[in-house]
């Protein structure tokens, strides 16, 4: 997931061609106060006229307790956004206060249910709330770990090793598990030592992340080559395609797999699961349908 | 209505400063002014109207924005200018 | 020296028999850092000449002081490759009665070698010269202020003008062998203080782009040329020396070394990046018209298999033994691509020109694969059109088109289209490129275009391909 501040409309214009999993545009800790109201203008503005094709569109809004977070909520969600990053989340009822916003909103437009949620977790009792969190919403897909609010919150320093943040990665890749969602984690500022970036983006994928933050596109190809699928994900991922494939000649607009409702965000991972694995020569054009 | 300004300088951006005046009055500087000017203008006197102001004077430094870039510093500078923002409080 | 050619510039231009009318040339080798075109054409006005003709391999920035000699008439004529900055902005809105010719270096080389263009005197800068005027563009001493490298477009004037002038700010004792330019070609040598910004005429060596646009085309650039089928041991390459360009070199060398691919020869404009992979054994020969940095600047001064060559010998389309009719693959950039595949290399989006042809038209046409390398969109302008706004490279010589948003192969190559898909690169109708820049920017307004011509582009054979009209503003 890349990220991209929310008052540059230079790079909000074509940060998808780099080909990004998915864009979230910031209006939290990389827009001043003062440009708070123009950034939610830029951000709202940019969603309904840009096409971004198949990227999936994040936007991380303020949190409902600051004087800006009601209002982004209203604008993202007119303006189409697939999924709401809420920062710093700490309890489960933050996250049921902000589905209870995006509902009003949603229900002004006739549009509802259709946007998700994900919770960023920069805080001790963030962690500690994980699994409330990440089961406090049927719009949850996913929880991500914000690494540089919650080590200052341990009041304790990043280091290369990441050891201040074992616990919280590992807990919150257990609890979107045990909540059946996704987990993402935090970024990595250092565009000139690609070296260690590619040693964490294995680490957390060893640990289990489904995916990373990027502040770059020069990052991309890293992530992307770290996450070359295995063979089971290859599996799963035909199994979807194989959904698709029959719902479409039943003539039924509802996919499931093994049971569960496969949504635009999962369908368009499975295919890009086996996109990178025939990229990456595992899988042959020809193996796949 | 006070003078405000919304945008920045940046390449793709659009600086706007808005404030009073009789009719709507717009002034555009721009690095695609040939090719575009008169468009840039339009969706300027578009925005405006489109949030019911009907007099205003615009100065726009404009460095290659896209339409919909011109629309949310316009729309930015006018809430500034008037105090009535676009979004429910 | 009992036969000194050394007087003075005065003395040089008395003694070339120059009159009202005549033809002058320079070259551009220096680039932003010249000194030599105002320092010549400033004298030439004090001394009361009116109607010269100007004929320089190009212009830049640094030639805006040629505005007041126009309008004083003492320049009433210009042909070069290219024009910037005030100088291009006032020929673009009406200064010059005459259209400024375009030409090629191909072009030129070869209008200079058939007599279309005739120079009456040439004033050649070099970095160094002995008193019978062998002239190069390299150190041959330690007070050696403004190097350059190759002379490869200073080489036809040598040849081919009634009389040559070289200026030089290093006189070095005789003989200044093995020179570029021959002492006999030679009638007069001056000495001045200094001919280029030595700072302007080589920054130092190109960095590599940390651009992730730049780095996305370059990418993409590599991945057509190594499944183009014309990536084979023994392949030759020119590229330009765009961001793009140069970052795709990089990817070209990872691929080299992984297939133990080497190269035969290198042609250009010849930069750092080319020598560095020559002197790891990757290139066999550096074929040098131009050096674009100062480690090319010192190669070609050492390195046996750095050559120089003449333009025409580079690129001119009139002489079949030209380099580029050896040429395998050529990436060049690109102003504007419209959907017929035609490039615009010279004239902005806003009708201002603002770019130089180079060798753009002679590689297009003679290498086996052209490959243009440009981004959909430059802020709010596109870059792929509906029509270019003046015709520079015929499309029926550009293959491929690379671009952000996708690649597109010219229909007229459906072998390169075949071997691309097979290797899995996603390719996109040209017109679907277009179409899709408009949709983001919007259709640009028609240019207020006047009825004069400025400028007039000529075609390798010395054919008129498009004309440049004045902006009315």
């Amino acid at each position: 997931m890349m990220f991209v501040p929310g008052n540059n409309p230079g790079m909000m214009a074509d940060a998808h061609i780099y080909g990004p999993d998915s864009i979230m545009l910031d209006l939290e800790d990389s827009v001043t106060m003062a440009e708070k109201d123009a950034a939610r203008l830029l951000v709202h503005n940019a969603l309904k006229s840009i096409d971004y094709g198949d990227t999936e569109m994040v936007v991380r809004i303020n949190p409902l307790s600051t004087p800006y977070g009601k209002k982004d909520v209203e604008a993202v969600v007119k303006a189409g956004v697939d999924v709401i990053r809420m920062p710093k989340t700490e309890t489960a009822d933050e996250v049921r206060e902000l589905e209870a916003e995006i509902l009003k909103v949603e229900q002004e437009i006739g549009r509802e249910g259709e946007t998700l949620i994900m919770a960023a977790i920069e805080s001790a009792l963030g962690v500690v709330n994980a699994y409330a969190i990440a089961t406090a919403s049927r719009r949850m897909m996913g929880i991500a770990l914000g690494a540089e609010d919650y080590s200052a919150n341990l009041k304790t320093n990043r280091t290369p090793g990441g050891a201040e943040l074992l616990l919280a990665r590992e807990q919150i890749v257990v609890a979107a598990r045990a909540a059946g969602i996704a987990c993402f984690d935090t970024v990595y500022s250092n565009l000139d030592d690609m070296e260690t970036f590619r040693k964490e983006v294995e680490l957390i994928k060893t640990l289990g992340f489904d995916g990373k933050s990027i502040i770059n596109p020069r990052q991309i190809e890293v992530v992307n080559s770290v996450f070359t699928p295995t063979e089971k994900e290859i599996t799963k991922a035909r199994a979807v395609v194989a959904a698709i494939k029959e719902a479409q000649a039943k003539g039924s607009g509802v996919i499931a797999v093994n049971g569960k409702m496969v949504d635009r965000p999962v369908v368009i991972r499975a295919e890009r699961t086996i996109a990178l694995a025939v990229a990456s020569g595992v899988l042959k054009e020809e193996e796949v349908l | 209505m006070k003078n405000s300004i919304a945008g920045t300088l940046e390449s793709g951006d659009i600086m706007i400063t808005i404030g009073p005046g009789e009719g709507l009055q717009v002034e555009l500087q721009s690095t695609v002014a040939a090719q575009f000017g008169r468009q840039i203008k339009a969706v300027i006197v578009e925005t405006l109207e489109g949030l019911g102001i009907q007099d205003a004077t615009v100065q726009a430094v404009d460095k290659g924005a896209l339409d919909c870039t011109i629309r949310a510093r316009v729309t930015a500078a006018a809430v500034r200018a008037t105090g009535k923002d676009v979004w429910k409080d | 020296m009992r036969n000194t050619k050394l007087v003075t510039l005065e003395e040089a231009i008395y003694r070339s028999g120059l009159r009202d009318g005549m033809t002058i040339s320079f070259h551009h080798h220096f680039r932003g850092g010249d000194k030599v075109v105002n320092l010549v054409v400033d004298k030439l006005a004090a001394m009361g000449f009116k109607d010269l003709k100007l004929a320089a391999s190009s212009l830049s920035d640094v030639h805006a002081p040629l505005i007041e000699h126009i309008k004083n008439g003492v320049i009433t004529g210009i042909s070069t490759s290219g024009l910037r900055g005030a100088l291009a902005d006032a020929i673009s809105h009406g200064l010059m009665k005459e259209p400024v010719v375009f030409r090629s270096h191909g072009g030129r080389g070869s209008a200079i070698a058939n007599g279309e263009l005739k120079i009456d005197v040439a004033f050649l800068g070099a970095s160094a010269c002995d008193e019978l005027g062998n002239a190069c563009g390299f150190p041959r001493s330690e007070n050696a202020k403004s190097i350059c490298g190759s002379l490869g477009y200073a080489l036809p004037d040598a040849r081919y003008a009634a009389h040559v002038v070289v200026i030089t700010d290093d006189l070095v004792p005789y003989p200044n062998m093995p020179s570029s330019i021959k002492g006999a070609d030679v009638e007069s040598v001056v000495l001045v203080d200094s001919v280029g910004d030595s700072s302007k005429i080589a920054a130092g060596a190109i960095r590599d782009s940390k651009n992730p646009r730049d780095i996305l085309l370059a990418k993409q650039a590599a991945k057509v040329i190594i499944n183009s089928g014309y990536f084979q041991d023994g392949f030759s390459i020119q590229t330009g020396t765009g961001g793009a360009s140069l970052a795709a070199v990089k990817y070209i060398r990872e691929e080299m070394l992984r297939q133990g691919i080497k190269a035969s020869f290198a042609l250009g404009g010849i930069t750092a990046h080319m020598v560095k992979l020559h002197e790891e054994g990757l290139i066999g020969t550096l074929v040098d018209v131009q050096s674009f940095d100062k480690v090319a600047a010192e190669s070609i001064a050492k390195d046996p298999s750095h050559v120089e060559v003449s333009a025409v010998e580079y690129a001119s389309g009139q002489h079949l033994g030209s380099a580029t009719h050896a040429l395998d693959i050529v990436i060049l950039s690109a102003l504007e691509v419209d959907t017929d595949f035609n490039v615009n290399v010279l004239v902005g989006s806003d009708g201002i020109i603002r770019g130089a042809i180079g060798g753009h038209q002679d590689t297009a046409a003679d290498a086996a694969l052209s490959i243009i390398v440009c981004p959909l969109l430059r802020g709010r302008i596109p870059c792929v059109v509906p029509r270019v706004t003046t015709l520079i490279t015929p499309g029926s010589t550009v293959d491929v088109v690379v671009t952000e948003y996708g690649i597109a192969v010219n229909p007229g190559r459906p072998e390169i289209q075949e071997k691309l898909q097979a290797a899995g690169l996603k390719l996109v109708d040209i017109r679907d490129l277009a179409a899709r820049a408009s949709s983001i920017i919007g259709t640009p307004d028609p240019l207020p275009f006047g009825d004069k011509v400025v400028g007039v582009v000529m075609n390798r054979d010395g054919s008129v391909l498009d004309e440049i009209h004045n902006i009315v503003d």
